[in-house]
């Protein structure tokens, strides 16, 4: 029982980082952003690149950081999956989504988007295979907390959520004491209002992208960490990371975190009572029962 | 000669079969403008209900009642358009893009109930013992697949005719104003949530129809039928033929299939053995491809729409 409620936390947060980034840019963009989740893999993915780089070049990076199984040269490949990833967002928008959102509505974006998703993934079969990875194949021996109910922590999981949780507070301060969170707010309450006021459009939802970007690799490194890395792994965390921003209600920051931390915890709850092979299905279930109880999420606004 | 003949025939019913659930999403995608992300949910809702309905019984698994091949095709339907009914339910009066999302999660959950739920829907082994209509009665193999082709075509005509008629009568051209401005249908006293809810409805138990006859036709159903990628070949189909044009999504169908039927032929032909376990991969990014080009290049797809006015009734001299 607690054992799943641990491991729930556990993926809520990284579910979290996850949706703080699609309910941004789906805020912003007004579209439901199908191939987000595939920056998650093509950040898992660059950090793994990396990491082998890395400690190619300089070895002594290929330590352990203390308990954790994550090593030096990991942590910088995290910072470069971040750039990479925010910089293909930025990319990809240029490349595909602009010209889309020039000419036609926000429900041709939802079908490139899925469009775009398939071809990422698909991508990333090709290069890496179907097999799935790890960052390190030493043995990360879980903790014993207690033994009566018996409760296992691996290092990397308690390094996880801390990291997450770190990172969404510097995110929080960014959003509530820089001018650059002000006009990002801004913009995604009134984008006109915004672009008089002397922010221009265009940078604001380059900046999106980015940070979109940097949350998606964080969170798909965090989860290859405890986890594993797979080339199907954005497919397995768009419907999560939607639920998230769904229950938070879309363009709701923080309800993203809390969505994302609920779909987490329920999902890992629910199997005390189901079989694994239903997991999958819980998002589903969860954004059914949202959408019954209270259509606009936690902290969302109606809006057409 | 009797092989390439029957190839083709075989061809020709899978893309019959095909071309029915293009047309029940272009009723909703290109006419009504109601995104389906979960097309593989209805198609295999009414593939499901078809073979439990119409199977034969066996130990351990739900169905297997037996029941005559027509009853068993409507039934299927039914299930589909009951599915569809509780997503639209739901979804239709919210922003657009949550019925995208929750359709998206009604496959989701439909795979993974299909996978884990053996004593209703068989797990990963699908399920079999379907006698296919009249199969008995005909014998030949090869007459059966020509017969069975004739069927999946006068469907198709009929999907097609019906289908024209609604697009082209008052209620087709209020599901095309609901589509262009809502505001502007709800201010004539029409309701759009109603509305898309039955085009919804409607388009779903067409792709349920598509759905049952699949399963006849293979008399076989299992997850692996209903993959993923069956929406995106199907949505594939429609933004090439052209949405809101019925020929077009028909046209479209036959094109993408034989575009993807080719390209895996070449792949398993032509490629290096160590490619051929990523032969699916190709074909899915040439997919993913067709989908984004089209928006970007040509979204109005092949055959456009044709936007006829409605007629005056009396033409002034």
């Amino acid at each position: 029982m607690i054992q799943n409620l641990l491991d729930g936390v556990l993926t809520g947060s990284v579910i979290s980082l996850g949706a703080i980034g699609l309910t941004l840019i789906m805020h912003m963009l007004r579209f439901a952003n199908f191939s987000y989740a595939e920056l998650l893999a093509i950040g898992a993915y660059t950090a793994l690149v990396f990491d082998k780089l890395i400690e190619v070049l300089a070895p002594a990076l290929g330590a352990s950081i203390g308990p954790l199984s994550l090593t030096w040269s990991l942590s910088i490949a995290i910072l470069v999956s971040m750039l990479v990833a925010g910089g293909s967002a930025i990319l990809i928008d240029l490349l595909i989504f602009k010209r889309i959102r020039e000419n036609a509505d926000a429900l041709s974006m939802v079908f490139a988007s899925f469009g775009v998703a398939l071809i990422i993934r698909n991508v990333i079969t090709l290069i890496f295979g179907l097999k799935t990875q790890l960052y390190s194949n030493d043995i990360a021996f879980a903790v014993v907390v207690s033994r009566d109910p018996l409760l296992l922590v691996k290092p990397d999981q308690v390094f996880v959520l801390i990291a997450a949780i770190v990172m969404m507070v510097i995110f929080h301060l960014v959003l509530t004491r820089t001018s650059f969170g002000y006009a990002l707010r801004a913009t995604a309450e009134n984008p006109q209002l915004a672009q008089v006021a002397g922010v221009r459009l265009s940078t604001m939802i380059n900046r999106v992208w980015l940070i979109g970007g940097i949350m998606a690799a964080a969170a798909g490194v965090f989860y290859g960490l405890t986890n594993q890395i797979s080339p199907l792994m954005g497919h397995t965390f768009v419907l999560p990371v939607f639920a998230a921003t769904i229950v938070g209600g879309i363009g709701s920051v923080y309800g993203a975190v809390i969505g994302g931390f609920i779909v987490g915890i329920a999902s890992g709850l629910a199997l005390l009572v189901l079989p694994s092979g239903y997991i999958p299905a819980m998002p589903f279930l969860i954004i059914l029962a949202v959408l019954l109880l209270k259509p606009h999420g936690l902290f969302g606004e109606a809006r057409e | 000669m009797i092989g390439i003949v029957s190839y083709l025939a075989f061809f020709a019913t899978m893309a019959g079969i095909l071309a029915i659930a293009v047309l029940g999403l272009n009723l909703q995608w290109g006419n009504t403008g109601l995104f389906n992300g979960g097309v593989v949910a209805f198609f295999g809702a009414g593939a499901y209900g078809t073979m439990l309905l119409g199977g034969h019984p066996e130990a351990g698994q739900f169905g297997g009642f037996q029941l005559p091949f027509p009853i068993a095709f409507a039934g299927g339907i039914v299930l589909a358009g009951i599915a569809a009914w509780i997503v639209g339910i739901l979804t239709l009066r919210l922003r657009h893009d949550y019925l995208a999302i929750a359709t998206f999660g009604v496959a989701v959950a439909f795979e993974s109930v299909a996978r884990n739920a053996e004593w209703l829907m068989g797990g990963a082994k699908g399920l079999r013992g379907f006698q296919r209509p009249l199969e008995a009665a005909i014998g030949d193999n090869f007459a059966y697949a020509l017969f069975f082709l004739s069927v999946v075509l006068i469907i198709l005509a009929i999907v097609f005719i019906g289908l024209e008629r609604v697009v082209n009568s008052p209620y087709g051209r209020v599901l095309r104003a609901i589509r262009e401005d809502e505001t502007a249908a709800r201010s004539l006293g029409k309701s759009p949530s109603r509305l898309r809810l039955e085009a919804f409805v409607l388009g779903s138990m067409i792709m349920g129809a598509s759905g049952g006859l699949y399963a006849a036709f293979y008399a076989f159903i299992s997850p692996q039928d209903l993959a993923p990628i069956l929406t995106f070949q199907i949505w594939a189909m429609l933004i090439v033929g052209g949405a809101g044009n019925n020929r077009g999504a028909v046209l479209g169908t036959f094109l993408i299939w034989a575009t993807w039927t080719a390209s895996g032929f070449l792949l398993a032909r032509f490629a290096p053995t160590e490619v051929q376990l990523y032969t699916g991969s190709i074909q899915y990014i040439l997919i993913g491809s067709v989908i984004v080009g089209m928006l970007l290049w040509r979204p109005q797809g092949l055959l456009p729409e044709r936007i006829r006015p409605a007629s005056t009734g009396t033409k002034v001299p």
